[in-house]
């Protein structure tokens, strides 16, 4: 019965959204819009329980302190502190002065720091991957190259590479990019079949 | 250890620094430096597209990027909606990105006053273009969308109903605009040519961070009418709209650097093949 129920619900809730997705009945569409709207309140629960989770770990790294168990501090402080000033009245709304600096004075820097840091670790990794070790190896480095001059100016040059570069993202790699995309889909499609049919019930977890 | 083997094994803290130097160079210096920007199909056709749009006419911006590629995508968000306001065309935003709303927030209010100065009239909230907020969980949304904007934005970022703004009359999902433009970093764009296009089949097109774009390409044509691709996307776009702003001059400092991760490529393969394809010695 535990098991049955759960199987039961997937099977004819998945079986409406495959049926309702090739036959679209304008009389299903209510249907279909109702169980949209069961997402908002799944995802609320989701949400709580994302924040729970997050509290659990790091409170528990804290009390055993175990390695770095110091940034858990400032992840819970992060947590705390956005809240409370999203929230308590007078601070708490989206114009508010206190909520936008702290999202565009520490958040913004942060992550636009981090992402900056990818030049240079591409710059590196390019330096030491980037080596014409075999003939294959060979076609990627000059694949890459071609690629990456097309951003520059070179003149009577810039032409001619920038259909070669062209072509490059038009066929083969456009080619060997469907054939991933053709064979992700199949998989995703045999996935959703399993789980439809209730052959895969990692989902159900652990009795 | 001969020349050619110190080639290949050079620290990275050599490349880094010297990455840094040219870099910070040729921003300092970027006036010194012309770079002449070649604009591509995939860009002219997103360009065509809201050039050929009636004032009046919507497309719906879902801005999906948080702060970390904000120096990359905000110069085409802003090409594209003062191209959006100079045509008349109204743009309805939402962002599918937790951190998203508070850079919505600025760009429309940039953009609009942007717009007002240079085209020498009054762009107003709820009647050239709205903000319908954030909400998570992109796939549903993306869907929920399909239906009904109001499904998953019953009111918008200011908590005004949807109803009460004009730009909202009459437009009950996809059907109502004329395309969907998403400005992405993330998988969101995945979602929107999976739940979006593929199930409404709306035009779309994508602006994304340089390194996703190779991703997009085979979608162009068929799931996409258009593609902007990082910084060289956007200082396309502002060429097109005659508007050279902050891709424009970011295009040396970017030529730079791609020019130094050459060199080092060149640098590195001369030292391979020259001292006998050695592995390097030391960790680099």
């Amino acid at each position: 019965m535990k098991r049955r129920v759960p199987l039961t619900i997937v099977f004819i809730v998945s079986l409406f959204m495959v049926i309702q997705y090739f036959v679209p009945l304008d009389s299903w569409a209510w249907m279909y819009q109702y169980l949209i709207d069961w997402t908002i309140i799944i995802g609320v629960f989701a949400l709580l329980l994302g924040i729970w989770s997050l509290l659990r770990v790091n409170y528990e790294k804290i009390q055993r302190k175990s390695e770095n168990w110091q940034y858990s501090i400032v992840t819970l402080l992060g947590l705390f502190i956005m809240i409370i000033v999203g929230f308590v009245p007078g601070w708490g709304n989206l114009e508010n002065y206190t909520y936008q600096h702290l999202f565009y004075y520490v958040l913004v820097p942060i992550q636009a720091t981090m992402f900056s840091l990818l030049a240079f670790f591409i710059a590196s990794a390019a330096f030491r991957a980037f080596r014409a070790r075999s003939a294959l190896a060979s076609l990627l480095l000059f694949s890459g190259l071609i690629i990456m001059i097309r951003f520059v100016p070179m003149g009577p040059l810039s032409e001619p590479i920038s259909e070669i570069a062209t072509w490059i993202l038009q066929v083969p790699n456009l080619a060997a990019k469907r054939a991933i995309i053709i064979g992700i889909g199949l998989g995703a499609a045999a996935t959703a079949l399993k789980i439809m049919l209730g052959i895969e019930r990692a989902y159900l977890g652990r009795d | 250890m001969n020349i050619f083997e110190k080639m290949v094994a050079l620290d990275r803290r050599w490349v880094f620094l010297f990455l840094f130097v040219v870099v910070s160079f040729a921003y300092f210096f970027r006036n010194s430096f012309s770079v002449d920007v070649v604009t591509t199909k995939e860009v002219e056709s997103i360009y065509d597209f809201i050039e050929g749009a009636e004032p009046g006419d919507k497309i719906l911006m879902s801005f999906d990027y948080d702060p970390s590629s904000l120096a990359e995508l905000h110069p085409m968000s802003r090409a594209i909606m003062l191209h959006c306001f100079r045509q008349g065309v109204q743009v309805i935003a939402v962002t599918l990105s937790q951190y998203g709303a508070g850079m919505v927030e600025e760009v429309l209010r940039d953009v609009s006053a942007e717009a007002a100065e240079l085209y020498g009239r009054e762009v107003s909230y709820g009647t050239d273009y709205c903000f319908i907020g954030y909400r998570p969980y992109p796939a549903f949304v993306i869907l929920g969308m399909g239906e009904n904007f109001r499904v998953f934005f019953p009111r918008d970022y200011y908590d005004t109903l949807l109803d009460d703004l004009p730009i909202m009359h009459r437009v009950r999902n996809y059907d109502d605009v004329k395309g969907v433009l998403s400005i992405t970093s993330g998988t969101t764009s995945d979602m929107w040519i999976i739940y979006g296009n593929a199930r409404y089949n709306m035009p779309l097109a994508l602006g994304v961070t340089g390194v996703m774009a190779t991703d997009y390409y085979p979608y162009l044509g068929n799931a996409l009418f258009g593609l902007i691709g990082g910084w060289k996307g956007a200082a396309e776009y502002e060429q097109l709209v005659d508007q050279p702003h902050d891709a424009n001059r970011g295009m040396p400092a970017q030529v730079a650097a791609h020019l130094t991760i050459v060199l080092f490529i060149i640098i590195g393969n001369i030292g391979y093949l020259m001292s006998g394809r050695k592995k390097p010695k030391i960790g680099v």
